[in-house]
């Protein structure tokens, strides 16, 4: 994603009106503390609620790890990929759900996709980034997408079916060794 | 026009886009700035008020001023 940044010098300072006091800050900033959310959901609202948090974390420098698990490993499936999986099974599950960060249904008023389309539209109109820009921006911030290695192997996906960035596949030991390490979890 | 008005080169412009944007487009300009660098952001997402607090204490580039006109809000940054 691009920035548009203009360099210029001010003819004149912007005339204000109203000048609010900013806060004292401290001379230190603040201890940052790690943060891990868990992103166990595929519904549209959650994973949005997931990136727009990732996002602010990548912009805010505070170090923030996505551990993606059960339905929230279908947000990170490439959105080209139509049907994944081995066994019949798993791949009946993926047609019944189509993966992909930009194909999420609403958890309420999904109406066969009528919900998310007007979802979608209403946050274009106001300017709100989707949830796969916001995606982008938080990878590109240096926010850490870790995929769960028994929910890939339980709906047979590859890191291939998975969108290019992210982290080595890890299990429950790594999730709970960073909770106990201090970092503040989330789970969404 | 002080010191440091006249010191400002950079213009961050948000006006229009929302949460989370203003303080995304402003940390991705910060990054290839140099140290000392004195930066405007425009925006009109009110809960930025509070937002570029936070986002200064968590990086640590200073938050000089903070000033409203009419819908636009503006913040002074200097860049750590």
């Amino acid at each position: 994603m691009s920035i548009e940044v203009t360099t210029t010098t001010l003819e004149r300072p912007v005339e204000t009106t109203a000048v609010v006091p900013v806060p004292e800050s401290d001379a230190e900033p603040t201890k940052l503390h790690d943060i891990l959310l868990i992103n166990y959901s595929g519904e549209l609202e959650r994973v949005w609620a997931t990136m727009l948090l990732a996002s602010t974390a990548g912009a805010m420098q505070v170090p923030c790890r996505v551990f993606v698990t059960f339905w929230g490993l279908q947000n990170f499936v490439k959105d080209e990929k139509r049907i994944t999986g081995k066994n019949w099974m798993q791949k009946m599950l993926s047609v019944m759900s189509r993966p992909g960060i930009s194909h999420r249904p609403l958890s309420k008023m999904n109406f066969l996709g009528m919900g998310p389309w007007m979802m979608g539209t209403l946050a274009r109109q106001q300017q709100n980034m989707s949830p796969r820009e916001l995606l982008e921006i938080a990878q590109e911030m240096g926010v850490e997408f870790i995929p769960c290695q028994m929910t890939m192997d339980m709906f047979g996906l590859t890191r291939d079916d998975l969108i290019e960035g992210m982290g080595e596949p890890v299990g429950a030991a790594t999730v709970i060794g960073l909770m106990s390490e201090g970092s503040s979890p989330l789970f969404i | 026009m002080t010191t440091a008005e006249a010191t400002v080169t950079v213009t961050v412009d948000t006006r229009g886009l929302s949460c989370p944007m203003p303080i995304v487009r402003t940390a991705q300009a910060v990054r290839n700035l140099p140290s000392g660098t004195l930066l405007e952001v425009l925006a009109t997402d009110p809960g930025s008020q509070k937002d570029f607090v936070a986002w200064s204490r968590s990086t640590g580039n200073e938050l000089v001023s903070q000033s409203v006109d009419g819908a636009v809000y503006r913040f002074l940054i200097r860049r750590k």
